[in-house]
């Protein structure tokens, strides 16, 4: 019977793209550790920066600038932060739904995206939507360079008055196998002022120590939004190359299954034959 | 003996230092900072530079890209853009920098981006002054 070879190809093929998917997990796995320290690794400054603001805007209430200020809402920011790869389960497509609820929302404001990442911007050039900045080749390791241009970008376009609200759109790293999409507004900042009694002596000037730590401020946010991605990416990528090995090994078994039984009604229609034969000729 | 106080540096991408020192300098916008334990709260922006402490008597230098100064409750935080420790600085790196920066703020070939020649400029310059 013809099956068996065929079937031996088939499980051939498979068992070659099992390997490759357990090879790409395990990578994901060893990139995962390293994005996971990277997450650890930039909290503090995270969290220093925000306390230096709270404490800067509460001390000196009155304080105007552009980036704090709110005006009349009618084009809304996105900065989307997609991955470059694909081989990642639902990653992308969870943040893209997502994007695409929130603006279906709020119909009545125009709407403006960022978009970081390949895939994201790949899916709304195709569907036209309105992209007014785009990154892509972020790598394995993300620097603050690259988070520093991002939010260079946006500030440009919120203080030329392209944006007059910004969200930021990402997947936020819970666990390996959890991943949230998460929204989080960043501009205009709005600081939580702390309470505080000290008085600062500032150098120099209140207006231009906000001038220079709120940029600051959306640099750092943009960072670890792009770290967190970036192990959310691979947490996903790991998940999905782990069911897809899985999936390679019952597909393997069910096959050699299926070849063994066509080998034996093989052997079995021969030895019939055989029998017949013998039996003809006495 | 000098009373101590506690001395951070934190850069994007992970602490670089945190140490009991008695002494920090440090290049504010507006000039050299010394500060000594028991400071008074402050806030300050930093230049590219050179920012040294003394701990247990030994002097240390840090080349900082930039960044922020708070100093409350005898607690001293640097905000870096970036920061090392002069053992971390790759000199030869730093003077290719260097050379690189300064062939393009020469040369002046349309579409330089002046600006950031000459803060990668200052940033060299700062790593050589921190290393040697």
């Amino acid at each position: 019977m013809a099956g068996v070879r065929d079937i031996r190809r088939r499980i051939r093929s498979v068992s070659n793209m099992q390997q490759i998917t357990r090879a790409m997990k395990t990578i994901a796995a060893a990139k995962l550790r390293k994005a996971q320290r990277n997450v650890i690794a930039s909290r503090p400054y995270t969290k220093q920066i925000q306390d230096v603001l709270s404490r800067l805007v509460k001390a000196e209430i009155g304080v105007e600038h552009p980036l704090l200020a709110k005006r009349p809402v009618q084009k809304v920011g996105y900065i989307v932060i997609t991955s470059d790869r694909g081989l990642c389960g639902g990653f992308n497509a969870n943040l893209i739904r997502l994007t695409q609820e929130i603006i279906e929302e709020k119909r009545d404001v125009e709407v403006g995206l960022v978009a970081v990442g390949r895939k994201g911007n790949e899916y709304f050039n195709k569907r036209q939507y309105p992209v007014l900045a785009q990154f892509t080749g972020l790598g394995d390791n993300p620097d603050y360079n690259q988070a520093s241009r991002i939010a260079e970008e946006t500030i440009k376009l919120y203080t030329a008055g392209e944006l007059d609200e910004v969200y930021l759109i990402y997947s936020k790293f819970i666990t390996v196998l959890m991943q949230e999409p998460t929204v989080v507004k960043v501009l205009p900042i709005e600081p939580s002022a702390e309470e505080s009694s000290e008085e600062y002596i500032f150098e120099p000037s209140p207006e231009q120590m906000l001038e220079r730590l709120l940029p600051s401020y959306l640099k750092s946010q943009i960072f670890s939004a792009l770290l967190e991605s970036k192990a959310s990416e691979l947490g996903a990528q790991m998940t999905a190359m782990d069911s897809a090995t899985e999936n390679a090994k019952e597909m393997i078994e069910k096959l050699t299954l299926a070849m063994n039984r066509a080998r034996q009604a093989a052997i079995t229609t021969e030895i019939s034959e055989i029998v017949g034969g013998a039996a003809a000729l006495e | 003996m000098t009373s101590k106080f506690n001395f951070k540096v934190v850069a994007p991408d992970g602490l670089v230092l945190d140490k009991d020192v008695e002494f920090v300098l440090v290049r504010s916008e507006e000039g050299d900072l010394g500060i000594l334990a028991h400071h008074a709260p402050l806030i300050a922006s930093l230049k590219i530079g050179v920012v040294s402490y003394q701990e247990n008597g030994v002097r240390h230098k840090i080349a900082v890209g930039g960044g922020f100064m708070e100093v409350i409750d005898n607690r001293v935080t640097i905000l870096a853009n970036t920061a090392e420790t002069a053992e971390e600085i790759d000199l030869q790196r730093a003077k290719a920098a260097k050379e690189r920066a300064e062939k393009r703020l020469q040369e002046r070939k349309p579409g330089t981006d002046i600006q950031r020649a000459e803060i990668a400029l200052r940033k060299a310059l700062s790593r050589i002054k921190a290393a040697e």
